[in-house]
């Protein structure tokens, strides 16, 4: 009778059923593409995340600049300084030749102790972790006029003063140099299942061994190689040394750069930089995902200098239309989820509601024929739950449209995630000479890619949809239900006598 | 069959309480047929409001078979008028979107019959009633006397101990409403029914073998 009472119940009122269906269902399908973009939007931003700190990275250590000066632990580092003797250099015609590279923890940068690390891996819950100590090589290559030798025999060098006819390089009595930057990230050759390797794929040579611990060799990003020309093979000048480089490696994500323009050994780099027992960043996996909060509070405390910073946390590191896409999502989109669909689930019981007023006398002499107010309230409940199940049934299906449509465009969001890198080029001339001009020197981007949004279809979107479906259909229900229950047979006929 | 012991009922209103009843105190014996006539305001629909076990009493008793009704929780007056008592409605109070058997179909529905139990007495019920063609109708596409055939399906195909009927003519012209009586009256005679009417039509009135007058809340024995 249940079912017989109710279909026809809901077929002979089509009108109240579509009304209350189609709010469900536009409420539900805004909810299904609201909460699709979001995960989109996520995924993009670990996919962004992933080629800045690896994949499986929970947290993540590093330590905010205290105060400047240079030396102490967590002072944040100084520009490179380029000092050449009189002797230096190659001299011919008039100029002298002079090349000079150092490696430096950047500009604004901070390391520091790698306890750090011993500190994490000791904690419980931790799975893994990795240290790591980023890097700015700044290269001074160029040419510059000879020095000149006053009356007192000083020397004043960049003066550009010609005489006899010598010219500087640029014809004119100046000078002219590079200033080439690119960053090195130093990395545990053990290859730890954490860090900025895990997001990577070899293109070509090898990976680091255990016995690179401490040699000069490095890995290129291929974007870094193929703009240097440079392969597996070739050597490369790093804060003055000599290094081979033996393999180039991608982002396993077609969208992103990996984190860093070259990888060397973490060892290799401290010794280079003079950063002995020094690191940048210490990557953490926890052992399960509820872990997470857990061992962020620990290494807090056992690290109260350091910043100990989750995955949600470092999201806000991503800038870009990808940013303004989650931010528009958070905001905007949850709240017209919100108030469509506080909406429709108002116009369900209002409708609902209205509709038991409207069948007062149905109700009545169903209860004086015998029916109990539970099975009365089963039955008012039993149409709304099937009205919100409709209307859930055509929002996932409209939900999936407006979910392929989106994908099918699939709108590009730029992303960019910062880190610790520099890269710049300076060139001065004149007479001065000493236009050295680190224009774009500042602390940039090291992952920066264009990301086309792509909605996952999840059975966690579907199910909250359904869910949202009967929810809504049930407070309807109990609403409706709630009402038909108070209604009292002999009153119920009377009213309409 | 019914006791009524110092029956009172009293509704509350803005402009003070008013007696519906007063304590009536009245005995209605099993297979009686009694007719119930009195002005509007009267107390009539109140009184069959008591007896149906829809209305619990200010003061006073309603015996029914023995059990005092007004002392009864409400799932249990729900079960007695789901087994024991029939009723029947001037307006016949079918559900519009369900067809002649189904409406019948809806007084079986809380004894938790089977489905093809409920169909088969839902058909011998309307085949009683002479409307075994009209089961897939629907009460817009038949005529007033019909409905009412089919609300006395309703009412009889549970098999009640009571047939209470409400103005069961009120709606109906005068062929129908005699074709409407001879029916109740044979329905009254072969089931051994205690039928209960209340209704203004004389006519009506004297096919009972009792009539009781209610005004003013108070019921006096018409000859």
């Amino acid at each position: 009778m249940f079912g017989t009472y109710l279909y026809r119940e809901l077929s002979n009122r089509r009108k109240q059923t579509a009304i209350i269906a189609a709010g469900m269902a536009l409420a539900i399908a805004l909810v299904m593409i609201v909460n699709g973009v979001a995960a989109g939007v996520r995924d993009a931003q670990a996919t962004v995340l992933a080629s800045v700190y690896g994949v499986g990275t929970d947290i993540t250590v590093t330590q905010e600049p205290i105060q400047p000066g240079g030396g102490e632990e967590g002072a944040p580092q100084e520009g490179p300084r380029f000092e050449f003797g009189a002797e230096d250099g190659d001299t011919a015609n008039g100029t002298t030749a002079l090349s000079q590279s150092s490696l430096t923890s950047g500009i604004g940068s901070s390391t520091f102790d790698a306890d750090a690390l011993t500190t994490a891996l000791s904690l419980d819950s931790v799975a893994a972790a990795t240290a790591t100590l980023a890097l700015s090589n700044v290269s001074f290559s160029g040419e510059v006029a000879a020095p000149t030798t006053t009356d007192t025999g000083e020397t004043a060098p960049g003066e550009g003063t010609q005489q006899g006819g010598r010219g500087g390089p640029d014809g004119a009595g100046g000078s002219a140099f590079n200033v080439d930057t690119f960053t090195v990230t130093g990395i545990d050759v053990a290859g730890e299942s954490v860090g900025p390797l895990t997001s990577v794929e070899l293109v070509d040579g090898r990976a680091f061994e255990s016995s690179d611990s401490d040699a000069n060799v490095v890995i290129l990003d291929t974007s870094y190689a193929t703009t240097s020309s440079l392969t597996v093979g070739d050597s490369l000048e790093i804060g003055g040394e000599e290094f081979e480089v033996i393999g180039t490696v991608t982002s396993t994500s077609a969208d992103a750069t990996t984190a860093s323009n070259t990888y060397i050994p973490l060892d290799t780099a401290q010794r280079v930089a003079d950063l002995e027992n020094q690191i940048s960043t210490v990557y953490v996996q926890a052992a399960s995902s509820t872990d997470i909060a857990a061992v962020q509070t620990a290494l807090q405390t056992e690290l109260p200098d350091a910043s100990v910073k989750t995955q949600e946390d470092l999201a806000s590191s991503v800038s870009g239309s990808l940013s303004t896409a989650s931010d528009l999502v958070g905001k905007l989109g949850t709240w017209l989820s919100i108030i469509v669909l506080a909406a429709a689930f108002l116009i369900s019981v209002l409708l609902t509601t209205s509709g038991v007023a409207r069948r007062t006398r149905e109700f009545g002499t169903l209860k004086a024929i015998g029916w109990s107010n539970g099975a009365v309230v089963r039955q008012v409940a039993g149409e709304s739950l099937v009205q919100g199940a409709i209307g859930g049934v055509i929002g996932v299906a409209i939900g999936l449209l407006g979910i392929l449509a989106i994908n099918i465009a699939a709108p590009v969001l730029s992303a960019s995630a910062t880190a610790t890198a520099t890269t710049g080029q300076g060139a001065g001339a004149g007479g001065g000479g000493g236009g050295n001009r680190f224009g774009d020197a500042a602390t940039t981007a090291a992952a920066t890619t264009d990301i086309a949004l792509q909605i996952p279809v999840t059975f966690g979107i579907i199910g909250i949809a359904v869910a949202l479906a009967i929810l809504g259909g049930l407070i309807a229900g109990a609403f409706g239900g709630w009402r038909a229950a108070r209604l009292r047979p002999a009153e119920a006929l009377r009213s309409v006598a | 069959m019914y006791e009524l012991s110092e029956l009172t009922k009293k509704y509350e209103t803005k402009r003070g309480p008013i007696s519906a009843l007063n304590k009536v105190t009245l005995s209605i014996p099993t297979g009686q047929m009694v007719a119930i006539q009195g002005p509007t305001g009267g107390g009539k629909s109140t009184l069959l409001q008591m007896l149906g076990a829809l209305e619990r009493p200010t003061s006073g008793t309603v015996t029914l078979g023995g059990e005092e009704l007004s002392a009864m929780p409400d799932s249990r007056l729900a079960e007695i008028r789901a087994r024991t008592i029939g009723f029947v409605f001037q307006g016949f109070n079918l559900i519009p979107t369900l067809t002649a058997q189904e409406n019948v179909e809806t007084a079986l529905a809380p004894l938790g019959l089977s489905n093809s139990d409920r169909r088969l007495r839902a058909r011998a019920a309307l085949e009683k009633v002479g409307l075994g063609e009209r089961l897939t109708h629907h009460p817009a596409e038949l005529s007033g006397g019909q409905q009412q055939r089919v609300a006395i399906a309703r009412a009889l195909v549970k098999e009640p101990k009571v047939l209470l009927a409400d103005e069961p003519t009120g709606n109906l012209d005068e062929q129908t409403r005699d074709e409407i009586m001879e029916l109740l009256e044979g329905l009254w005679r072969d089931e051994g029914l205690t039928l209960i009417i209340v209704t203004h039509d004389s006519a009506v009135a004297k096919r009972a073998e009792r009539r009781l007058y209610l005004k003013h809340g108070s019921v006096t024995e018409k000859k």
